[in-house]
C-alpha cells in the first residue's frame, strides 16, 4: 500500500466508498488513513463505516475513540438544539435546523459519526430581530465585536454575526437564507421555510431536496472547499437516502442548478461508480497528505480567491480586502 | 515528513514528524528504551512556520491531529520541548480511553499516590524525588484513570523539571538544558529503567495529595466534594467523557482519601509523604 500513502486523501475516499478496501493496508497505510480522516473531520464517519471489520487492535482502539468523540458531539449538538428551541419556540417562529444538527436530529445516515461544530439554524428574515433579542436575553453574546465585521454581516451575509453562549461556550449561526446576499444565485428562502419538515418537537429540518441543495450550495457556491470532503460525504449519504427525484427542478428553482449538478457528479465520481470529472475540484478536495498536512498550495489559493469572487462583485471585493488588509486581519474565508 | 520517530508511552503511541533532524534525534535518543508502535494513536508535526523559517531563524510550529489555533511557535533550540508539548497536547485534547488528571503519579506495592496541583506546586519535582527513593514513577504530567476499573495507568514521559528543581534532583540520563523557554529553564529527565519496564502495569489509587510549595508545613483533610471539583478543573477530558467521566471521578474521590499539604522545602514534603502514606 505504500504507493497510496503520501499521495493524497484518495486513501480516505477509497475507504469510505469501499470499506473492505482497508483490509490490504499495512501499518503505514493505516496511520496515513487515520491521520487524513482526522484532518478532514471524518474520523467518526470512517469509524462507523468500518464498524465490524477485522482491523488491527491499535486501529480498533482509535476507531472506538472516534465513535466516542462523535457520540459526544451528537449529544452536545442535540442538547444545544433543545436549549435553542426553549428560547425561540415561545416566540412562534419557525426554527429550521441545518447541516450536522439537522442530520443528527432526523437520524440520517449523513449524521452517523459526523463531527458537529456550531448550531446552525434558519429562521424567516422578518423574525431575525426578535430571534436575536431573545438569544441575547438568554445568554448568547457577540463573538466579533468589531464594528466593520458586524455591519458587514448585517448588510451582506446570509446569517447574523456568530453568537456564543457565555456558559456553554457553544456557537450559534442564525441564517435567514443559505447564501450570502452578495452571491449571484438568490435561493428562495421563503420556500425553504414553507417546505420544511417538522420533527415533532417544535423544530424543523429542510425538505430532503432542499437539504441536498443547501449542502451543494454550501460546498460549491460559497467558501473555499475547506472541509469539503465531509460536505461531499454528506451529499453522497443524502442522495443515497432520498434519491434524486425532483432534485434538478428544485435546484433550478433556487438558481443553483450548476452547484447541485457538480455536487452530484463529484459525489458519484468519488464515492460511487461515476466517471472522473471536475478535475480541479477533485484535486482541491483531495489536497491532504498522509501526515495530515494541507498540500497543493496553489490549488488551495485558487479556490480561496474563487470563494471571494463568488461572494462579492469585484468592486465590493476590492473594498473588503482593502479594509481587511489595513486592519492586518486575514480576510474572511 | 523529512524526519520522524515512533514511540509509545504507557497506553499512548505517537508518530512525531519534523522538518528538522535535531528534535527527532533528541527524542529517539532519550526514548530509546521505549517500545516502538506500528500504528500510533496520534501524529505530532513540528513544522516550519514559513518555508524559509526552516533555515532562517528556524521556528517550530507545533501541529498534529489536535492543535491549538493560537499556539506560539518555539525556536528550534527548544525543539525537544516543542515535541513534548505536541505529545502532551494530543493526549490532553484527544485521549478518550481514560479519565485524564493533570497530576503526577508514583507507585509502591501496587498502590498509587496521585499528586495534583497548579503549575509550580512541585508535582514533577516530588515525583522525580520519590522515583529516587524507591517509588515507581508513573508520570509527572497526567494520571490516567480507567473508567471500568478505577485503576491508575502510567504515562511515564520524560520528567520536565524547571528552574531550581533541575539541580535538586539526581538522575542518570538527562536531555539538554533548555534555557529561557516560555516556562523558564527546562531540563528533561529520563525515567529510570523500572518506570519504563513497568509502564503497562496499572496501580490502585491509594492517596490523593494536593501539594502547595512555599508555605509552612500543614496538612488538611479534604472533603470528597472539594477533591471532586478540583479534579474536574484538573482534567482535560472530564466533560468530553460524559457519564463515564462522572462515574470514574466520583468513584475516585469517594474511595480514595484526599489531603491538601503545604510544604516549605522538598525534604519536608518527602517526609510528609512517607508519614501520610496509608
Amino acid at each position: 500500500m505504500r504507493a497510496v500513502v503520501g499521495t493524497d486523501a484518495m486513501l480516505l475516499v477509497r475507504a469510505l466508498r469501499d470499506p473492505t478496501s482497508v483490509l490490504d493496508l499495512d501499518a503505514d497505510g493505516w496511520t496515513a488513513l487515520l491521520t487524513i480522516a482526522r484532518a478532514e473531520q471524518l474520523a467518526g464517519t470512517l469509524a462507523h463505516r468500518l464498524h465490524g471489520l477485522a482491523v488491527p487492535p491499535a486501529v480498533a482502539a482509535t476507531l472506538a475513540d472516534a465513535r466516542q468523540i462523535a457520540e459526544h458531539a451528537r449529544r452536545t449538538a442535540l442538547w444545544e438544539a433543545t436549549v435553542v428551541a426553549r428560547v425561540l419556540l415561545p416566540l412562534g417562529v419557525t426554527v429550521v435546523l441545518l447541516k450536522g444538527t439537522a442530520y443528527a436530529a432526523s437520524g440520517l445516515a449523513a449524521g452517523q459519526g459526523r463531527s458537529i461544530g456550531d448550531c446552525d439554524i434558519l429562521v424567516p428574515r422578518e423574525a431575525l430581530e426578535t430571534v436575536e433579542t431573545a438569544l441575547i436575553a438568554a445568554g448568547w453574546e457577540w463573538v466579533k465585536p468589531d464594528p466593520y465585521d458586524d455591519a458587514y454581516y448585517r448588510r451582506w451575509m446570509h446569517e447574523l454575526p456568530p453568537l456564543i453562549h457565555r456558559e456553554r461556550d457553544r456557537m450559534i449561526d442564525v441564517h435567514h437564507t443559505i447564501l450570502p446576499l452578495t452571491a449571484r444565485p438568490k435561493p428562495d428562502a421563503a420556500a425553504l421555510i414553507a417546505d420544511a419538515v417538522p420533527l415533532g418537537n417544535g423544530l424543523s429540518v429542510l425538505s430532503p431536496t432542499d437539504m441536498i441543495v443547501h449542502a451543494a450550495a454550501h460546498l460549491f457556491a460559497d467558501g473555499d472547499l475547506a472541509g469539503g470532503l465531509r460536505n461531499l460525504w454528506d451529499i453522497r449519504c443524502l442522495i443515497e437516502e432520498f434519491g434524486k427525484d425532483r432534485l434538478a427542478d428544485r435546484a433550478a428553482h433556487h438558481g443553483l442548478t450548476a452547484p447541485v449538478a457538480r455536487a452530484v457528479r463529484l459525489a458519484e465520481a468519488l464515492f460511487g461508480d461515476g466517471r472522473t470529472t471536475d478535475h480541479l475540484f477533485r484535486r482541491r478536495l483531495l489536497a491532504r497528505d498522509g501526515w495530515g498536512r494541507a498540500i497543493r498550495p496553489a490549488t488551495r489559493l485558487g479556490f480561496y480567491v474563487r470563494s471571494h469572487w463568488l461572494r462579492m462583485p469585484p468592486a465590493m471585493l476590492a473594498r473588503h480586502l482593502w479594509v481587511k488588509w489595513r486592519r492586518g486581519a486575514p480576510a474572511r474565508g | 515528513m523529512r524526519h520522524s520517530v515512533h514511540l509509545r508511552i504507557g497506553p499512548a503511541a505517537f508518530r512525531i514528524g519534523s522538518d528538522w533532524a535535531a528534535p527527532v534525534d533528541a527524542l529517539a535518543d532519550l526514548y530509546r528504551d521505549y517500545p516502538v508502535p506500528d500504528v500510533p494513536d496520534f501524529t505530532v508535526r513540528l513544522e516550519a512556520t514559513r518555508p524559509w523559517r526552516r533555515w532562517l531563524r528556524p521556528s517550530v510550529q507545533i501541529t498534529g491531529d489536535y492543535m491549538l489555533p493560537e499556539a506560539a511557535p518555539l525556536p528550534l533550540a527548544h525543539g525537544l520541548l516543542a515535541a513534548e508539548m505536541g505529545m502532551n497536547l494530543q493526549v490532553a485534547l484527544g485521549w478518550r480511553r481514560h479519565l485524564l488528571l493533570h497530576a503526577s503519579a508514583v507507585e509502591r506495592n501496587g498502590r498509587a499516590l496521585l499528586m495534583s496541583g497548579e503549575s509550580g506546586a512541585g508535582k514533577s519535582t516530588l515525583a522525580a524525588l520519590l522515583m529516587g527513593r524507591g517509588w515507581r514513577l508513573m508520570g509527572d504530567e497526567f494520571a490516567l484513570i480507567a473508567p471500568a476499573t478505577g485503576m491508575a495507568h502510567a504515562f511515564p514521559r520524560l520528567v520536565s523539571l524547571k528552574g531550581g528543581a533541575i539541580g535538586a534532583v539526581a538522575g542518570d540520563r538527562w536531555g539538554p538544558l533548555l534555557p529561557c523557554t516560555p516556562k523558564g529553564d527546562i531540563r528533561h529527565l529520563v525515567p529510570d529503567a523500572r518506570a519504563i519496564a513497568a509502564m503497562d502495569e496499572p496501580a490502585r489509587p491509594a492517596l490523593l495529595l494536593f501539594p502547595r510549595y512555599g508555605e509552612t508545613r500543614a496538612v488538611r483533610e479534604m472533603p470528597a466534594s472539594e477533591a471532586f471539583v478540583r479534579l474536574t478543573q484538573a482534567s482535560t477530558n472530564y466533560t468530553l467523557l460524559g457519564e463515564a467521566g462522572f462515574t470514574a471521578l466520583t468513584r475516585l474521590v469517594t474511595e480514595v482519601p484526599a489531603l491538601a499539604i503545604d510544604y516549605p522545602d522538598s525534604e519536608t514534603a518527602l517526609a510528609m509523604v512517607e508519614e501520610l502514606w496509608p
